[in-house]
């Protein structure tokens, strides 16, 4: 069983991105869940939310506390990752909407002796559609750093929750996104 | 087994599942009271309703007292009848919640169990529940997001059989089970009504045969009519073991009142209500694995209370820990407890029983929790006793 | 099995489940005019057929006859007395029925 923990802010789809993740492993065949934390909503606020993979059927209904994936998909929160790894599994995955120097992070990879996956879903959205979408390529980058699920699967998920010109943006950012995500060794 | 019908595999979040098994129902009328406590699946309904999907009278009440009360109309006019609430909506709804059983109004209620004020709180427990526990509903636990959606549609069916023609809520976990999603199995339209013939009730108001329905009823009458109630509540796990199997002939799962894992030749159980089950579950399956003998039991029916399963079940083992996610305040322990305790001292059943009063106001119950109070169930039966009689779990002293 | 009931002869079982009660109504077979220990009298000659006292009756026991006059039905009438108090002629005179 893989787990998974969202970070980002309230508005930006923390929950959605969790959301569609379980949605798209369960159309592969796969079990899943996917829950958010839920609070008070506040815009801008911290807002978390978990997804669990599984081949077998999931029984746990508790929060994740030691995920194997972390994905921040602000990027004010992810220049200062360290605040986001709180329980991070060794030889896990940090999947970060990144727009600083990637350098800084290898030294976080090797401390965690995690895996770190960024993509500047900042710049990929400014430029592909003039508005700030984090979650659907934040979703990408998850799905190509980690192969949990397929891109096609993902976007069979998308599908059944939007549709008209909300889906043909989100697909397009999903397809770039997954272009350029990049793995430090 | 007859045959299971060709079953539609998706995801839903439980408050989805739901709303989608009441359109399946081809419900009549739904009222309800839109905003907080309320969750998305009156929302939803509101949706197939003005998308033409469900052919209904979705109506908007101004609070869940008069949501309950168009309910209780509806059902006694004959219409198939739904509505959802929780925590202080359901406090509002108390008065006509003892309406709706003994006025034999027939009708489906989704609980998206959550704690009540004060402090105030929008997470889950099940004092919302437990305070109409004995206004003489059914009340049955989902344990996942496919229990939710098979639950809604065996509730109909149940309450609606004219041996009981009773009002039955469907508890999900707030949050824990309304908000996730989870895989789900859905039966195909075309089946829903073959396991769920339309409405048929025996006392519909028909205006060319005018009946009083509410009347009054003085010392002289009215404990008998309370009698009727509680004789309805008795013949529940009949008609529930006819629903069940005919479920199951559609389905391909059954759902026995009480639900348990690995209690066969265990020295001991723990017993929850609700999502905690799978928790306990999940961890169960390891620590056996290790060798301890410990098993695990949920009650997918709380009311009526299924005290001869339980007494059998429970009859040869050594120790018991009931989890109750709420409490009587002043009171000897939580209300699962108090009913365990009596269904063992009625039973003959003399061992030590534990209460663990846990997750209150959404605390979480994680995969630790889970192991420490196998752990020490495991214990009791092995040292004949506990060191407590209730425990509040995780509370900082 | 009405009257059994009335005189207190039945079983839980007996009775109409939820209390819903078929055929209705069942209130003409309870004669509330025994409660009665004042009577209303009408005074034709008085009478201006304004049928006020028709309007207040809380026991719907003033008939409304062809010709707007009124009829007093003393199976029901409980004797209250509204009828005199509201008659603008004096027309109903409240009779002791010691």
């Amino acid at each position: 069983m893989i787990e998974v923990r969202w970070h980002g802010r309230g508005g930006q789809g923390v929950v959605t991105g969790s959301n569609l993740l379980a949605r798209a492993a369960i159309l592969e065949g796969k079990y899943a869940q996917h829950f958010p934390e839920f609070g008070p909503e506040r815009s801008g606020a911290p807002v978390r939310s978990y997804t669990r993979i599984s081949n077998q059927p999931i029984e746990l209904h508790t929060g994740v506390y030691n995920p194997d994936i972390v994905v921040v998909i602000d990027p004010t929160m992810a220049r200062n990752p360290e605040g986001f790894v709180q329980g991070l599994k060794r030889g896990g995955s940090l999947v970060l909407n990144y727009a600083g120097d990637v350098g800084r992070l290898s030294h976080i990879a090797g401390e965690l002796d995690v895996k770190v996956h960024v993509v500047n879903a900042h710049r990929i959205s400014l430029e592909e559609v003039g508005r700030k979408i984090y979650n659907v390529p934040m979703l990408a980058a998850l799905a190509r750093a980690s192969g949990l699920v397929g891109l096609e699967a993902v976007k069979s998920a998308l599908r059944s929750r939007f549709s008209g010109e909300a889906l043909e943006i989100n697909l397009r950012l999903l397809e770039k996104a997954y272009r350029e995500v990049e793995s430090l060794a | 087994m007859a045959r299971v019908a060709q079953v539609r595999k998706t995801a839903m979040m439980g408050d989805e599942a739901v709303a989608y098994a009441v359109k399946q129902a081809d419900v009549d009328v739904v009222a309800a009271y839109p905003i907080t406590p309320q969750t998305i699946i009156v929302e939803r309904l509101s949706e197939y309703v003005a998308d033409g999907e469900l052919n209904a009278s979705f109506i908007q009440a101004e609070s869940e007292h008069s949501a309950i009360s168009i309910c209780v109309g509806a059902s006694l006019a004959g219409a198939r009848v739904f509505t959802s609430t929780a925590s202080q909506g359901l406090a509002l709804m108390h008065e006509i919640l003892h309406a709706a059983s003994s006025m034999r109004a027939p009708m489906v209620m989704a609980i998206a169990n959550r704690a009540l004020n004060s402090p105030l709180n929008i997470h889950c427990d099940h004092s919302d529940v437990m305070n109409a526990r004995d206004t003489g509903w059914i009340h049955l636990f989902a344990t996942d997001v496919q229990e939710a959606y098979d639950l809604t549609l065996m509730a109909f069916r149940l309450g609606e059989d004219r041996r009981i023609l009773l009002p039955v809520s469907v508890n999900l976990d707030g949050f824990i089970l309304s908000h996730s999603v989870e895989p789900l199995e859905v039966l195909p339209d075309h089946e829903v009504p073959e396991f769920l013939p339309p409405k048929d009730y025996p006392y519909a108001i028909d205006p060319s045969r005018p009946a009083t329905y509410g009347a009054m009823a003085l010392p002289d009458t009215y404990m008998e009519f309370r009698l009727q109630l509680h004789e309805a509540l008795q013949k529940v796990p009949s008609v529930w073991g006819e629903v069940s199997r005919s479920f199951e002939e559609v389905s391909g799962r059954r759902y026995s009142m009480v639900k348990s894992f690995a209690v066969d030749g265990s020295d001991a159980v723990v017993v929850a209500l609700g999502s905690t089950y799978g928790t306990l579950k999940h961890v169960a399956r390891r620590l056996r694995d290790e060798g301890l003998r410990v098993g695990v039991a949920s009650l997918t029916m709380y009311r009526p209370f299924p005290e001869d399963v339980l007494a059998r079940m429970l009859g040869d083992v050594k120790a018991v820990v009931v989890m109750d996610r709420a409490y009587s305040y002043g009171g000897l322990g939580g209300p699962l407890y108090t009913d365990i305790l009596s269904t063992l001292y009625r039973n003959g059943v003399e061992i030590p029983v534990l209460n663990v009063v846990y997750g209150l106001g959404g605390r979480d119950f994680t995969v630790r929790d889970a192991e420490e109070v196998l752990r020490m169930a495991a214990e009791g039966a092995e040292r004949g006793g506990f060191p407590e009689k209730v425990v509040w779990w995780g509370v900082r002293r | 099995m009405l009257e059994k009931i009335i005189r207190g002869e039945f079983g839980y079982e007996d009775l109409p489940p939820a209390a819903i009660i078929s055929p209705s109504p069942t209130s003409p077979s309870y004669k509330t005019g025994v409660w009665r220990t004042e009577k209303p009298v009408i005074d034709p000659a008085k009478c201006v057929k304004c049928l006020l006292c028709w309007v207040f009756c809380p026991d719907m026991s003033i008939k409304r006859l062809e010709d707007d006059s009124v009829k007093i039905d003393y199976d029901y009438c409980k004797g209250c007395g509204i009828c005199s108090e509201v008659c603008p002629t004096k027309a109903i005179r409240m009779v002791e029925e010691v």
